[in-house]
């Protein structure tokens, strides 16, 4: 449902939604509250993408990969269509989620080596 | 992989140019959710647009077409019957021979389809220093009648513009139909035997990559070096330079993002990445289209939404007047967006 509150009307909110793929576009808005952090952010953010020893195109697939990892609608609409300008194919794009879901499954299951440490430790 | 039919033979509406335009006029821009393009122009002090120096006449040949793409701003295709008689090319020789325009660029359709495209070619070389040809690359493998074309548009030192929207045969055939790309490198590889895309050839071969969907084209130069190493390890072919063009939201590019429930994001996805830098290159300003019939227009695109140049130029090549054309103020719509996003988009690529 559609709210309309003073303070947030030219934000058009969708309260009780938690996700608007919208709300993408207003990325930049972040600057309303702090433009000084938010240019250096933007600044940044934007020479992390430019070619550098890694392509565009091969930032782009980290970045896909990464935001499935940290599971970013946001990030994940605009690295697929960012992939999709540098003619990344649906296998090389999935392979790329399967790169970031195998360090996020490596990761959970390389702390079982703690487990086992505390088992192999306190257990007779 | 479903086949591509005209908007004209499907009887669809926005086969008629006052539809696209009406539609473009309305939605997001009639209810303000959008800005029109010229309020934007205005915001960055360039309304009215203006011409710089007549350097081309981009020439439309006709609408027919060997191929029908999916994302065509003509809606060419086979059925496609309007074409370019040999008098109003007359006209356009009668032009470029008195005002020193340095280029004629020659589109369609297949510009090749014109049975006077040779004609035209021969008779307009001795005044221009550069003829462009908008050639599919296909249509020399189309049949025999077009199989001499690769030597006599080396011949008549022709620079091809030829769009090959990847480097591979399945993006490529989904935007422009099955085997597409497979005819594409051959045709590639005949014109690299003529010496085309070669250095020191003096034989120009450039390529056109359109985004084969609802997005705009990566950085220009980071896609050509892709394409290079590619075509280079792969196919053993080469080529010039790469052409990133935007892909505007008119006819069957618009119908496709109509029908996928694109259009809206996409145009604020153009108009969001509104670069008040690429306005200083818009092919507007430095070419002029010239309609099958005849009609000038102040792009090509304004010719297939019939957006008639200013009322008070001459209107059609038979009149062409140089001092009131420079004089012009270029018609505008919301499909312009398309040709200021990003790094801007041309018939020569990224303009910024």
């Amino acid at each position: 449902m559609l709210v309309s509150i003073s303070k947030n009307r030219k934000f058009n909110i969708r309260m009780g939604v938690y996700y608007e793929s919208n709300d993408l576009r207003k990325f930049g808005k972040i600057a309303d509250y702090d433009k000084e952090l938010a240019d250096k952010f933007f600044d940044w953010y934007g020479a992390v993408f430019e070619e550098g020893a890694l392509t565009a195109r091969e930032k782009a697939l980290i970045a896909l990969g990464v935001s499935h990892a940290v599971q970013c609608p946001y990030c994940i609409d605009a690295y697929t269509e960012e992939s999709l300008k540098f003619g990344i194919n649906k296998e090389q794009m999935m392979e790329a989620v399967h790169v970031a879901s195998a360090i996020r499954g490596g990761a959970s299951l390389v702390h079982s080596v703690q487990m086992m440490n505390k088992v192999n430790k306190q257990e007779m | 992989m479903a086949l591509t039919k005209t908007l004209q033979s499907r009887s669809s509406d926005l086969s008629k140019p006052e539809s696209q335009v009406e539609f473009l006029s309305s939605g997001i821009f009639s209810d303000g959710k959008a800005p029109i393009f010229r309020n934007l122009l205005d915001d960055h002090s360039s309304f009215p647009l203006k011409p710089n120096t007549l350097e081309v006449l981009q020439v439309n040949l006709g609408y027919m077409c060997n191929q029908t793409c999916k994302h065509c701003h003509v809606d060419a295709g086979p059925d496609r019957t309007e074409i370019m008689t040999k008098q109003t090319m007359q006209s356009c020789i009668d032009v470029i021979k008195s005002n020193n325009i340095e280029t004629i660029d020659l589109t369609g359709g297949a510009p090749e389809m014109n049975p006077n495209f040779k004609w035209f070619v021969e008779h307009a070389r001795p005044y221009v220093n550069e003829i462009i040809v908008r050639s599919n690359l296909t249509i020399i493998e189309a049949n025999k009648t077009y199989n001499e074309l690769p030597v006599f548009i080396a011949k008549n030192k022709i620079r091809l513009v030829s769009s090959l929207p990847f480097y591979n045969a399945d993006k490529t055939d989904r935007q422009r139909g099955k085997g597409v790309f497979d005819k594409s490198i051959n045709a590639l590889r005949k014109l690299n035997n003529l010496g085309y895309g070669k250095p020191e050839s003096g034989l120009t071969i450039d390529l056109v990559y359109n985004p084969t969907g609802a997005f705009l084209p990566a950085p220009q130069l980071s896609l050509e070096k892709e394409f290079k190493k590619v075509l280079k390890e792969e196919f053993d072919i080469c080529f010039n330079q790469l052409f990133c063009i935007t892909n505007l939201p008119i006819s069957r590019f618009l119908d496709y993002l109509i029908q996928t429930e694109n259009y809206e994001d996409y145009m604020f996805k153009l108009i969001e990445s509104f670069n008040p830098e690429a306005l200083d290159g818009v092919m507007c300003k430095s070419t002029l289209s010239v309609g099958w019939n005849g009609t000038l227009y102040d792009c090509d695109f304004n010719q297939m939404l019939d957006l008639k140049i200013d009322p008070n130029s001459p209107q059609s090549i038979s009149s062409f007047n140089i001092d009131t054309l420079k004089n012009r103020v270029i018609n505008t719509s919301q499909h312009c967006f398309g040709c200021t996003a990003g790094a801007g988009s041309s018939c020569q690529g990224s303009l910024v």
